[in-house]
């Protein structure tokens, strides 16, 4: 059992926890992950570390309420607790001094590419990070992305904050001003991965992207988070959750992330249902 | 009335009414059935049927207990050495090893070993939580990584020889393979859940989600304390066979499959959180028992038709017979010398079908079986929407791999001395799939039986 010791919505359907999980506070590093369930007829989620407190003894996650589980995860309050918290799983991030590395994330992805930006920069390397959203009032984290990036360029969809536009746009312009990043990182929904693994390739930037598959036990057992990169199939629970970017099959991930989405409509309905 | 020469059967579920759910098929002798079968027994002073039993049981004592009605002392004579004897009584291979050495067997059927070891399992009284849980009277504590039946079996025999054992599980309930991957139909998580509570009762402590090799190492468990480690993490890295189609919706890996039924009750989703795809069509790809095991959980979550595929011929199927012969009743159907070589699927990314070619058999190859070879142009297509790939497991690479100085085989196998468990490291026991690659539940259970003794030594010398 895991208590929520802290609760923080940051944007409509995005909360912020802070679960007690003192082994794991003490040991993960930037680009690992946890698997959780919720109680005892739950399903396992594996979800990306965000940051942690090894004195509190506190590990910090950050939910977009999507599935069924994230949902009712959401609904929780200060107090009350996780049924089960296993982690931290996957490689960590492989960190090294490069020279400059831009970390490029969308959506919930702006939560987890936080302690993903401290590593970069604890390595040696000027992190300018680009982080966008679909209006402003989804975009998360900006002060702490702020202070944790050399550099922050905010870019939203309809252009209620920062520059109007994707966060490739944003990568290009870097690009084209001659601003030419040793790697790239990139972290949040599959077609931001692919657009910016796309705009890379033709100049040759290292790329590496945090893959989000479907997983179940996380510990290599069942392969259910199996992606292909480079031809060859890798499980993203031992393997990674990091890969070579100009390598994966995201049109791949992106079709087995939704094996599931007749279920799930099935499960909220029946949800829905029983509230009534 | 029972034939001279023929072992008392026993009663099982018709197979039209257990294709409807995961209630347990063979049901168990009663006391009169358990008591004629016992009769058979030739009580051989030599035993032969001992020396196919890799947990070292007492077979014609606890038969012999039988015979007096001491159903009581028998089943205390078997928990000497075993501490699964529901589990072994159900999935163990005894046509392989106890029941291969018996007298009987050489000129009628041999004594059922496994079904009177079952009857005597389920016979003894239900565990009741002990407040303590035990007393130690080393002050030596051991580590085992991982709750799978090696890892149960090495806890079991330590904390019987007095040393404070924690066991150290990855998922949110122990078990390993016997939870996630036996289906509820050959062992009921109620009789597992049992013996993991008669251990615990023993002074057996269990830590849950708990991923040694992921985070914490080894190394960490020593810092902690602990004076020796065993390491029985299992085979639990499914194998593909690397054919187009094969990340297709809808392709299984055998392990992923019955975890979601099995351990995560995907049977009743979604009044439980985690889905299974269901299939009118399922393909099952391989011969053992984890084959089996699919093919008959896809007849349970209603499939239409589910055809084992497999490559070579009914001769070469390497699961039980019983399990074969349980499929078939329920109407799994068999494609021998068949091989798939890619899956198709539609527009959104479902798997529709699976090509395959025919095979003939050629010369033996290293396994002694003869080798299947393919024959060019004979490619079909069979209608498939769901698929199981069950063609084994690898070793799990977690701890090797957080475990410098740790020896490994080619496959990823932990290196160790068979006879006593020892790995490269000193104070660190291996045993069970993560040194063997994949084999059964009984040989897992025989390795951490051997390296429970080994360990036992490594300790006293220490003293």
């Amino acid at each position: 059992m895991n208590r929520i010791v802290g609760k923080l919505p940051l944007a409509d359907g995005v909360t912020l926890f802070r679960i007690e999980a003192p082994e794991i506070a003490r040991r993960r590093r930037a680009g690992q992950f946890v698997i959780l369930r919720l109680d005892a007829e739950g399903e396992r989620i594996p979800l990306t570390l965000v940051d942690s407190d090894p004195e509190a003894g506190s590990i910090t996650l950050v939910v977009q309420a999507v599935g069924a589980t994230t949902k009712r995860l959401a609904a929780l309050r200060e107090g009350e607790e996780i049924r089960d918290l296993a982690g931290p799983l996957g490689h960590p991030t492989p960190v090294r001094e490069l020279g400059t590395v831009a970390v490029v994330a969308g959506g919930v992805g702006a939560a987890e590419a936080l302690p993903v930006i401290k590593a970069w920069r604890g390595a040696g390397n000027r992190v300018p990070a680009i982080v966008g959203a679909r209006s402003a009032d989804l975009l998360i984290l900006t002060e702490e992305l702020r202070t944790a990036a050399d550099e922050l360029h905010l870019c939203t969809e309809d252009g209620s904050l920062g520059k109007r536009g994707l966060v490739t746009d944003l990568l290009r312009t870097m690009i084209n001003d001659g601003a030419v990043p040793d790697l790239a990182y990139a972290i949040g929904p599959v077609p931001m991965m692919k657009a910016v693994a796309d705009l890379t390739r033709p100049y040759g930037i290292p790329t590496l992207a945090s893959l989000n598959p479907i997983m179940v036990d996380g510990t290599g057992m069942c392969g259910c988070c199996r992606v292909t990169v480079g031809g060859t199939v890798k499980f993203a629970c031992v393997d990674g959750p990091d890969f070579d970017a100009h390598q994966v099959d995201f049109g791949e991930l992106r079709q087995r992330q939704g094996a599931y989405r007749e279920e799930e409509r099935e499960a909220e309905t029946a949800e829905r249902e029983e509230d009534r | 009335m029972t034939a001279p020469g023929t072992r008392e059967r026993m009663a099982e579920l018709p197979a039209a009414e257990r294709k409807k759910h995961f209630r347990e098929v063979p049901l168990g002798y009663s006391p009169e059935e358990a008591g004629r079968e016992a009769a058979r027994c030739l009580q051989c002073p030599k035993a032969p049927c001992r020396q196919g039993c890799p947990v070292e049981i007492d077979i014609p004592g606890f038969i012999r207990r039988i015979r007096e009605g001491d159903d009581a002392g028998g089943i205390a004579l078997i928990r000497e050495t075993n501490s699964l004897p529901a589990v072994c009584g159900r999935v163990c291979p005894q046509e392989e090893q106890c029941e291969k050495f018996c007298v009987l067997g050489k000129k009628g059927e041999p004594v059922a070993v496994g079904a009177l070891e079952r009857y005597l399992a389920d016979r003894e009284e239900a565990p009741r939580r002990t407040a303590d849980g035990g007393s130690f009277s080393s002050s030596f504590r051991v580590a085992v990584v991982g709750s799978g039946p090696a890892g149960l079996t090495a806890a079991g025999d330590l904390a019987r020889l007095g040393y404070g054992v924690t066991v150290f599980e990855a998922l949110h309930a122990p078990g390993g393979v016997m939870g996630y991957g036996i289906p509820a139909f050959r062992l009921p998580r109620e009789i597992l859940d049992r013996e993991i509570e008669r251990l615990k009762n023993r002074g057996v402590r269990l830590e849950l989600n708990t991923v040694i090799g992921a985070g914490s190492s080894l190394d960490d468990l020593f810092r902690a304390g602990f004076s020796a480690v065993f390491i029985g993490s299992g085979a639990g890295l499914p194998r593909f066979m690397n054919i187009p189609g094969e990340n297709l919706n809808g392709v299984y890996s055998a392990n992923e499959y019955l975890t979601r039924v099995n351990l995560m009750g995907a049977a009743r989703f979604p009044e439980t959180g985690t889905p299974v795809l269901r299939g009118h069509d399922v393909g099952v790809v391989g011969g053992g028992n984890v084959a089996m095991d699919s093919a008959r959980t896809a007849l349970r979550l209603g499939a239409e038709r589910v055809s084992v595929i497999y490559r070579r011929s009914r001769e070469e199927l390497p699961a039980r017979r019983d399990e074969i012969g349980h499929a078939e009743e329920e109407g799994v159907r068999f494609l021998f010398l068949t091989l798939p070589t890619r899956y198709l699927g539609d527009e959104r990314g479902r798997v529709r079908e699976v090509e395959c070619l025919r095979m003939e058999l050629g010369e033996p190859d290293s396994s002694g079986r003869r080798r299947p070879i393919p024959i060019p142009g004979s490619e079909f297509v069979l209608p498939c929407d769901l698929a199981v790939v069950a063609v084994g497991n690898d070793p799990n690479p977690l701890v090797p791999r957080l475990t410098p100085g740790l020896e490994t085989g080619p496959r990823g196998t932990i290196t160790i001395d068979p006879e006593t468990g020892k790995t490269s490291l000193p104070g660190v026991f291996a045993g069970g799939d993560i040194a063997s690659g994949a084999a059964t539940v009984i040989e897992a259970m025989g390795a951490g039986k051997r390296a429970a003794r080994a360990i036992d030594d490594f300790l006293r010398a220490r003293r």
